[in-house]
């Protein structure tokens, strides 16, 4: 079974999404629909992918369309969303001043959740992800992998059915970058939650993969990301990248 | 209260302590700042600038008298901007996004950043008093007592001004304009330093802009509240404004929107 296959059913549903900074169109009538799994979305910089999480996490209103997750509405049932979902922004957004306990005890808070209940929800993951031993460490002594592991530690601390991971590896050494990788695909096998990994580094896709392609904010291409090569006739994901974009600013 | 607001309160409320105690320097400029103005400016000015009796004061008062309730809502107006300067931070670290992406209702969260804020300002003016003392600023004891709602209000006030206004300043180095546009002007246009009459006989169009500054209606209210009394028209005025700041605020902080 593929990282890609799970129990459960959630799903993120977009229609005919448009976003504009100024005149330019950064997200131009995207429509998309993805189940639960571990899903890529691939595109180089510039293409829309930050732009598309923080229109999925409720920071960006869209000019135009809608956005379902797990059948809620984003404009009407925020909080029922916010519930459910989990993100690793691209830039780090911890507190350096804080310590790694402070750190998730404070998401916890901010998601009504009791400071013991929440190191209770992420006990298992603490030590899966090799924290437990750096909780009362302050974020500014740790590295970046580490400092990565802490943020999706704390992004599952809710318990979250939709996982949103934008460039989480970027920057990471190849050790880290396996870790986290190995670690998030096990997560949506395991708990059958949603993921969505942005990236634009290709090796981080396997074969059996949904990949969906996002090239100046809209969709190229999505599907099982072997069946796409074979669809298109290329021998791997970075050929299908350069027939689908123009852009060949990638690894 | 539903125990997750109860939880996210005290959340939001136990970081902004944290940082607060983790900046030492932030606590040491509160405190020296205004113990410079009351120690040695207002020793320097004693002389030169002396206050008839006026209300709340029931008879003659040294001029470090005076000026103390406008240093206090001088170190609230700091920790205020401080507070706003914080979240321009947040906003530019990325933190923000944390906040903003809890489920619980946007202003609820904002109010609970102006709550732990105006705790900070507290803090910092009880210690400020204790040190006043020193130098024969005399406040009765219940006076700490009735000034604790006071600086609540105006606390929250001038942090819903800082909020307000960390959603106009784009970037960090900006902040500085803060200083020279909001900051000083609030300060010395207001009776912090100087009785509003004084101000009359130096230049009328001064004395009225004195008069509109909510500012004023801070230190007004902050003083007679020192002296166990309570004066209606500042208080109504801090209200109103708190109202207007808090209601442009809440407004700003709405995700940024994709149009054309």
């Amino acid at each position: 079974m593929g990282r890609s296959d799970t129990k459960c059913a959630m799903s993120i549903i977009t229609n005919e999404l448009t976003f504009h900074y100024g005149k330019k169109a950064a997200i131009d009538g995207l429509s998309l629909s993805i189940k639960s799994g571990f899903n890529v979305l691939l595109g180089p910089n510039g293409a829309g992918k930050s732009t598309l999480f923080s229109m999925l996490t409720g920071l960006y209103q869209a000019a135009s369309g809608d956005i379902k997750i797990n059948g809620y509405d984003l404009n009407h049932e925020r909080s029922k969303i916010m519930q459910s979902m989990g993100v690793v922004f691209q830039q780090s957004t911890l507190d350096l001043d804080l310590s790694v306990k402070q750190n998730l005890t404070y998401y916890a808070a901010l998601h009504g959740i009791s400071s013991s209940q929440a190191l209770e929800n992420i006990s298992d993951i603490l030590s899966q992800l090799q924290l437990t031993q750096r909780l009362n460490d302050k974020v500014r002594s740790l590295n970046g992998g580490h400092r990565r592991r802490v943020e999706i530690a704390r992004a599952l601390i809710h318990q979250p059915k939709v996982l949103l991971l934008d460039e989480a590896t970027v920057g990471l050494d190849i050790d880290s970058r396996k870790m986290i990788t190995e670690y998030v695909g096990s997560l949506s096998q395991q708990l059958g939650i949603c993921v969505l990994w942005a990236t634009h580094l290709i090796d981080e896709i396997a074969a059996d993969d949904q990949l969906i392609i996002i090239d100046e904010g809209k969709i190229q291409a999505q599907g099982i990301s072997g069946e796409l090569c074979k669809e298109h006739n290329v021998a791997d994901v970075y050929q299908l990248y350069r027939t689908l974009t123009a852009n060949v600013e990638i690894s | 209260m539903n125990n997750r607001y109860l939880y996210c309160f005290n959340g939001i409320v136990k970081r902004e302590v944290l940082r607060f105690f983790q900046q030492r320097s932030r606590l040491l400029s509160a405190l020296v700042r205004p113990l410079l103005w009351l120690v040695v400016f207002a020793a320097g000015f004693r002389a030169a600038l002396g206050v008839s009796i006026m209300e709340p004061y029931g008879t003659y008062i040294t001029y470090q008298q005076y000026i103390t309730p406008g240093l206090c809502c001088m170190i609230i107006l700091f920790n205020g901007m401080q507070s706003s300067l914080s979240m321009v931070y947040d906003r530019e670290m990325g933190s923000m996004k944390v906040l903003l992406m809890s489920p619980l209702p946007r202003p609820f969260l904002l109010c609970c950043k102006l709550i732990a804020s105006a705790l900070l300002s507290l803090l910092q003016v009880v210690i400020f008093l204790l040190f006043a003392q020193l130098v024969d600023v005399d406040i009765p004891l219940m006076g700490y007592v009735s000034s604790i709602p006071a600086i609540f209000l105006i606390a929250f006030f001038l942090g819903a001004l800082g909020l307000m206004l960390s959603n106009l300043i784009k970037q960090l180095e900006n902040f500085a304009g803060v200083m020279n546009f909001v900051i000083f002007p609030m300060f010395f246009l207001s009776s912090a330093l100087y009785p509003l009459w004084k101000m009359q006989e130096a230049s009328l169009w001064l004395y009225w802009l004195c008069q509109f500054n909510p500012f004023t209606a801070c230190v007004e209210l902050l003083r007679f509240a020192l002296y166990g009394q309570m004066n209606i028209l500042a208080l109504t005025t801090v209200l109103i404004a708190t109202s207007i700041a808090s209601f442009f605020a809440l407004m700003s902080f709405k995700p940024l929107h994709g149009r054309k």
